[in-house]
C-alpha cells in the first residue's frame, strides 16, 4: 500500500515544480488537474482492504470536481479573457522553483519531526501535504494573472485534502462532502468574479487592482 | 428541531425570493423573514431547550448568548433594505435571496458543534456574502470582491487545516479523531500537545482573517468601504462573530487539553496588535466607510484583549459583541445614506451633510459617540467590564495600551465625522431622489441606537443570564 501511495503522491509532488516553473496558463491547469486526480485516487489506495460504495462516490466526486469539473471552468474563463501566459510574475520562474524545491525540502524535515502515527510516519502523506500548501502559497503570492491565483488556490486546497486524508477512517462523510462541495462552489464564484473583472477592466492582471489603498 | 428551524426558515426564504416573480415585492421576504427568525430566538431564548451533547447542531448556551443579537441586527437591517432597494432599479433576485442564504448560514454557525459543520458553515455565508458585495457593480466594488475572495478564503482554508490537526491530535492521543466539541473537550489531557498547538496556531489565524484581525485585515477597509451599508453592517455585527464564537469553542478545547495560558498570550498579543494597527489607521484614513471598517478591525481586537481576560473577560467579550454590533449597524446604515447623498464617502468630497441629511448625520454623529465608548452607549459599559476585568487580573500594560489606542481611535473617528457633517454643502452631483430622508432609510438605524443605549442603561437580565450560561459552557467548573 506505502509504495503506491508514495507514487501517487510523489507524482503529484512532482507537479507542483511544474506548476512552479512554467508561464503557460493551459499548463499550470493541466497540472492542477492532473493533481487533482492523482489525489482523488489516494482514499482508494489507503483502504484499499476494505472497499464500499461510500468510498468509491468519494473518489468519483472528487477526480470529478478536482481532475475535470473545476480545470474545465478556468480554461474557459481563461479563453474568454483571451490569455495564455503570465508575462510578469512577482516572483520570476526559476526562483519560484527554487523556492519551491526549499519548501519541498523543508517539508519532509518538517514532518520528520511531527510526532505521527505509526501508519503515517514511513509515507510521503504529511510531507506531500505540506509541500503542496506551500507551493499553493507561493503561487498565491508570486502571480499577477487572477488565474494563476485560482490556480494557487487550488493546489493549497489541494494539500489540505490531502491532509484531511489523515482522519479517513473517522470523518463522517457528511462532512467530506461539504467540504467538496463548498470547493466547488468556491470556484464557481471565483470564476463569475474573474469573468466580471475581465469585462470591468479588460484584463485579468490583478494589478490593476490597485484603486483600493490607504 | 427549534434550532434547525432557525436554519431552514431563512434557507426556504431564499429559495422562496429565487422563484418570486415581482421585483418590487420581493424585499418585503426580507422583514418576514427576519421577523419570524427573530420571534423564534426570542422564544428560545426565554424557554431554553436543554441540548443533546452529542448533537451537531443545538441552540446551546454560547449561541443563545449571540446569535439573537445577530437575529435584531439583520431584522433591522432586513426593514432597511426594503426601503434602499425600492431606490435601486437594478435586479434584487440574487441580492434577496443571498442575504437570506446568510442568515440561514449565520444561524449554522453560531449553532455548530462539529468543527466540519463550523468550516463548512463559515466558508459559505463567505461565498454568500459575494453577491451582497459587489451588488453596486462598479469595477472598485469587484476589485474589492476579488481580495474578499483571496484573503478570505485562503484564511478559511488554513482554519479547515487547524480542524484538521484538532482531528489528529485526538488521534494521535488514542482518540477516535472524532471532532465535535464534546469529544475534543472530553479528550482534553490527552490530545497530542504538538498537534493542539499546531491546531491553535492555524485556527486562531484563520478565524482571525475571518473576523479581520490585524495583520489579516487587508480585505476588510476595501470590502466594507465598497459595499452597500447594511452589507457593512451585517459583516462587521453578524459574519465576524461567527468567526469570534468559533475562536472561543476552539479555546475551550486548547484550554482543556492544558494549553490555555499560551492561548491567552497569543489571544491578547494578536487583539492588542489589531487595536493598535486600527488606531494608527483611523488617524489618517479620509473615508468614511474605509473608517468604520478600522473602527471594526479595532473592535475584534478588543474582543480577543477581553476573551484572554479568563471567564470574567469573555463574559465582557460577550456583552460588547452585542454594544458592537447593534452601534456599528447604526453607523453603518447612516454612512450608507451619507454616502448616496454625497455621492461619495470620502471626506474631500462630502462637506456639510448636516444641513442634506439633518437626521443621517446627527445618528451618525451619535453612533460615533456610541462606538468611541462615550457614555450611556453600550459600548462605554462593555468596554469599562473589559478594564476592570484586566486590572483585576493583573495586566495594567496591556490596559494602558488599550486605553491609548481607544483615545488613539476617538481622534481619529471624531475628526472625519465632524469633517463631513460641519461646512457648507459641496455636492458633486446632487440626486434629489438620494437626499430625501424617507422613515425606512432613518428609522432603522435609529432603532439600533436606541438598542445600543438600551442595551448599556437596562442591560436585561436575560441577556445577562444568557451570557451567564455562556461563559459556564466555556469555563465548565472543575
Amino acid at each position: 500500500m506505502n509504495d503506491s501511495l508514495n507514487l501517487l503522491i510523489g507524482l503529484a509532488m512532482g507537479l507542483n515544480l511544474l506548476a512552479l516553473g512554467t508561464s503557460r496558463l493551459p499548463v499550470l491547469i493541466r497540472a492542477v488537474g492532473a493533481q487533482g486526480v492523482l489525489l482523488g485516487l489516494v482514499p482508494l489506495v489507503l483502504e484499499a482492504h476494505e472497499l464500499d460504495w461510500r468510498l468509491v462516490l468519494i473518489t468519483l466526486a472528487t477526480v470529478a470536481g478536482k481532475g475535470f469539473l473545476i480545470p474545465g471552468l478556468l480554461h474557459r474563463a481563461m479563453r474568454t479573457a483571451n490569455i495564455a501566459r503570465e508575462l510578469e510574475p512577482y516572483i520570476a520562474y526559476i526562483p519560484s522553483l527554487l523556492l519551491g524545491a526549499g519548501a519541498t525540502i523543508a517539508a519532509v524535515s518538517l514532518a520528520r519531526h511531527l510526532p505521527l502515527l505509526p501508519e503515517h510516519a514511513g509515507t510521503l502523506h504529511v510531507p506531500g501535504a505540506i509541500a503542496l500548501i506551500l507551493t499553493g502559497f507561493i503561487l498565491l503570492i508570486g502571480r499577477t494573472k487572477a488565474i494563476s491565483q485560482v490556480c494557487g488556490y487550488l493546489i493549497l486546497e489541494n494539500g489540505i485534502y490531502l491532509a484531511g486524508l489523515l482522519l479517513i477512517r473517522s470523518t463522517p462523510i457528511l462532512v467530506e462532502f461539504g467540504i467538496l462541495l463548498d470547493v466547488t462552489v468556491g470556484i464557481f464564484v471565483i470564476g463569475i468574479i474573474v469573468d466580471r473583472i475581465q469585462r470591468a477592466f479588460d484584463s485579468l492582471d490583478t494589478r490593476k487592482l490597485t484603486a483600493l489603498h490607504e | 428541531m427549534n434550532s434547525m428551524l432557525l436554519i431552514l426558515i431563512p434557507v426556504v426564504g431564499a429559495a422562496l425570493a429565487a422563484i418570486w416573480p415581482d421585483r418590487r415585492t420581493r424585499p418585503l421576504l426580507l422583514p418576514a423573514v427576519g421577523a419570524a427568525h427573530f420571534a423564534l430566538c426570542l422564544w428560545l431564548m426565554a424557554a431554553p431547550a436543554a441540548v443533546d451533547p452529542a448533537a451537531w447542531l443545538a441552540f446551546d448556551p454560547l449561541a443563545r448568548a449571540i446569535l439573537p443579537g445577530v437575529s435584531l441586527l439583520f431584522l433591522v437591517c432586513a426593514c432597511y433594505a426594503a426601503s434602499y432597494l425600492r431606490l435601486k432599479e437594478q435586479g434584487n433576485r440574487v441580492f434577496v435571496a443571498a442575504l437570506l442564504l446568510v442568515l440561514g448560514l449565520l444561524s449554522a454557525g453560531h449553532q455548530a458543534r462539529h468543527l466540519g459543520i463550523l468550516w463548512i458553515a463559515t466558508e459559505a455565508v463567505t461565498l454568500a456574502c459575494v453577491p451582497l458585495i459587489h451588488f453596486t457593480g462598479t469595477p472598485r466594488a469587484f476589485e474589492a470582491t476579488w481580495k474578499y475572495l483571496l484573503v478570505g478564503g485562503t484564511g478559511i482554508a488554513l482554519s479547515l487545516l487547524g480542524s484538521i490537526c484538532l482531528g489528529y491530535a485526538s488521534l494521535h492521543g488514542g482518540g477516535s479523531g472524532d471532532i465535535t466539541f464534546t469529544a475534543l473537550l472530553a479528550h482534553g489531557p490527552s490530545l497530542s500537545k504538538t498537534w493542539v498547538l499546531t491546531a491553535w496556531v492555524l485556527l486562531l489565524v484563520g478565524y482571525g482573517t475571518k473576523m479581520g484581525l490585524a495583520p489579516m485585515h487587508t480585505w476588510k477597509p476595501d470590502t466594507y468601504g465598497e459595499s452597500p451599508g447594511l452589507v457593512g453592517a451585517l459583516l462587521a455585527g453578524g459574519v465576524t462573530s461567527v468567526a469570534f464564537t468559533a475562536i472561543l469553542r476552539v479555546k475551550s478545547v486548547i484550554d482543556a487539553a492544558g494549553e490555555g495560558a499560551m492561548a491567552d498570550r497569543s489571544l491578547l498579543a494578536l487583539g492588542l496588535f489589531s487595536t493598535l494597527t486600527a488606531a494608527l489607521f483611523l488617524l489618517r484614513t479620509r473615508d468614511f466607510k474605509r473608517m468604520l471598517a478600522y473602527s471594526s478591525i479595532e473592535h475584534m481586537g478588543i474582543l480577543c484583549i477581553a476573551s484572554s481576560f479568563g471567564s470574567a473577560g469573555v463574559w465582557a467579550a460577550l456583552f460588547h459583541v452585542w454594544s458592537n454590533g447593534l452601534t456599528k449597524g447604526t453607523l453603518f446604515l447612516s454612512a450608507g445614506n451619507l454616502q448616496r447623498a454625497a455621492g461619495s464617502a470620502s471626506m474631500d468630497d462630502a462637506r456639510g451633510m448636516s444641513k442634506i441629511l439633518p437626521h443621517n448625520s446627527r445618528l451618525f454623529v451619535a453612533g460615533m459617540f456610541a462606538i468611541t465608548a462615550c457614555p450611556p452607549f453600550g459600548p462605554f459599559f462593555s468596554e469599562l467590564l473589559i478594564v476592570r476585568t484586566g486590572l483585576a487580573g493583573d495586566h495594567p500594560w496591556a490596559i494602558g495600551l488599550f486605553l491609548v489606542c481607544l483615545l488613539l481611535a476617538f481622534f481619529g473617528l471624531s475628526h472625519v465625522v465632524f469633517a463631513i457633517v460641519d461646512g457648507r454643502p459641496r455636492l458633486k452631483k446632487p440626486d434629489p431622489a438620494h437626499i430625501r430622508e424617507t422613515a425606512g432609510l432613518v428609522l432603522p438605524p435609529l432603532a439600533l441606537l436606541a438598542a445600543s443605549l438600551w442595551l448599556g442603561l437596562f442591560t436585561p437580565a436575560i441577556l445577562k443570564d444568557a451570557w451567564s450560561a455562556a461563559v459556564l459552557q466555556l469555563f465548565p467548573l472543575p
